[in-house]
């Protein structure tokens, strides 16, 4: 298990290749091979949330995956979420209109599980939102303003496809 | 498949890797510590969902999350799909599998509990050959299933009878998306008169294994479903002998057993009534 293989992925658009150590989970190859440490690495067995990104468009929790299993795979992490020049994504934004964060620990895997409903294009109510946000613990903010904040961008998203 | 066959033979403390969302989790509170693992999910020939003749047939590597949103089984067992969304949160269905959560077997575990629930057989493959074991076999002992060393469960025949017209799963856990503490499942079929022709009943962990509630299943047959109807069932479901942890008495299971059982009849037989009413 602690033999090194190569693995192949493209992470934020960008090509890696790596010798890795079977056993490694994909988020402390994140973290600790590619120096990409927005995800973070909270209770490292599938409940917090906080290493939540995303693999092939779907969310998953980075520390129940092994790197070598993200072979040929699209991970998209907290780090591609911003514009290169910085400006920040919608739901981003959204985050720092409404005090959808404190620490900012869960932040980033708050952020992953939304963008993952984002991409799917449909508008939640708010108790489908809460249930979806159920997988990501956060203990600072008691999840209003996150609440507020993904509304706001997920309802503007239906607004603008509604919009002639 | 035959290589991850040959490899689970050949290799010393070898364990099957399949969605990882319970094996990973063990391995990084190193509560589990296997040498080497054979990773399933390069396998395509067992990620598939079909109905074959009065069957649905499942790969045992088919993602929680494909289950959750297929046509196929919200229409012949949306009984499943009720019990799919309780089961962990959308990034756990996205990797867990249903030959995970069957193989690791969770007392509570939902898919495991469905499976009894409907009469599932699993198909199990080594280099001997193959072989079914029928869901009332399956749990030999505390997450302990019937597989023998050599053997990968396959894929899981679910049998699709009439339609039932009222179906419920109820749980208790203490946090949305926990392991339950006891779970209910109930399908019900009535008759013309709009009288309960079938009934079936699973209790989850309550034991090792799910416990058909055989006896309640049969005195449910000719009843109108009236509150006392359902409170002679949540009282025969409150005598099935429960387990009990430092955390959890026996008696409490138990409660929660007819307290589960009471609401998942009622919600099942309502919904049975809508259906019965509409298809009239």
């Amino acid at each position: 298990m602690n033999t090194n293989q190569t693995l192949s992925l493209t992470v934020n658009g960008v090509e890696y290749t790596r010798e890795v150590p079977a056993r490694m989970n994909l988020v402390d190859f994140l973290r600790n091979e590619l120096h990409l440490t927005g995800s973070h690495v909270g209770c490292e067995h599938g409940v917090c949330g906080a290493c939540t990104v995303l693999v092939d468009g779907l969310s998953v929790r980075g520390c129940l995956m092994f790197a070598l299993q993200a072979q040929d795979c699209h991970v998209t992490t907290i780090e591609g979420l911003a514009d290169k020049d910085g400006a920040l994504s919608p739901l981003q934004a959204a985050f720092h209109d409404q005090h959808g964060l404190q620490c900012g620990f869960c932040t980033p895997g708050m952020l992953m599980t939304l963008q993952e409903l984002l991409n799917e294009g449909i508008t939640p109510t708010e108790d489908e939102l809460r249930e979806r946000l159920s997988g990501n613990l956060c203990r600072c903010t008691g999840y209003e303003g996150i609440v507020k904040a993904a509304l706001q961008v997920l309802q503007s998203q239906s607004n603008a496809e509604s919009a002639p | 498949m035959e290589e991850a066959l040959r490899l689970l033979n050949e290799t010393e403390e070898a364990c099957v890797l399949a969605g990882g969302q319970s094996l990973v989790p063990l391995m990084n509170f190193r509560l589990a510590a296997p040498k080497n693992l054979i990773d399933l999910n390069l396998i395509p020939e067992l990620n598939h969902m079909a109905q074959v003749g009065q069957n649905i047939h499942i790969g045992a590597m088919t993602r929680q999350r494909s289950l959750e949103y297929s046509p196929l089984i919200r229409e012949h067992l949306p009984v499943l799909q009720s019990a799919l969304i309780q089961v962990g949160h959308r990034q756990t269905r996205n990797r867990g599998t249903i030959g995970g959560s069957l193989c690791h077997l969770d007392p509570s575990a939902e898919l495991v509990a469905i499976c009894a629930l409907t009469d599932a057989v699993m198909h199990s493959l080594s280099l001997q050959g193959r072989r079914q074991i029928p869901a009332s076999d399956w749990a030999i002992g505390l997450m302990t299933n019937a597989l023998q060393p050599g053997e990968i469960l396959e894929y899981i025949a679910i049998p699709i009878d009439a339609p039932s017209h009222g179906h419920a799963y109820i749980e208790y856990a203490r946090r949305h998306g926990d392991f339950a503490i006891v779970a209910v499942g109930t399908r019900l079929w009535l008759d013309h008169n709009e009288r309960i022709a079938k009934a079936s009943i699973v209790l989850s962990g309550i034991s090792a294994g799910p416990v058909r509630l055989k006896n309640a299943e049969v005195a449910l047959i000719g009843a109108t479903g009236s509150q006392s109807t359902w409170q002679a069932a949540a009282e025969l479901a409150q005598q099935t002998p429960a387990m009990q942890d430092e955390q959890i008495t026996a008696e409490y299971r138990q409660h929660l057993a007819r307290v589960l059982s009471y609401r998942s009849l009622e919600s099942a037989h309502q919904m049975a009534l809508r259906t019965k009413r509409a298809s009239a």
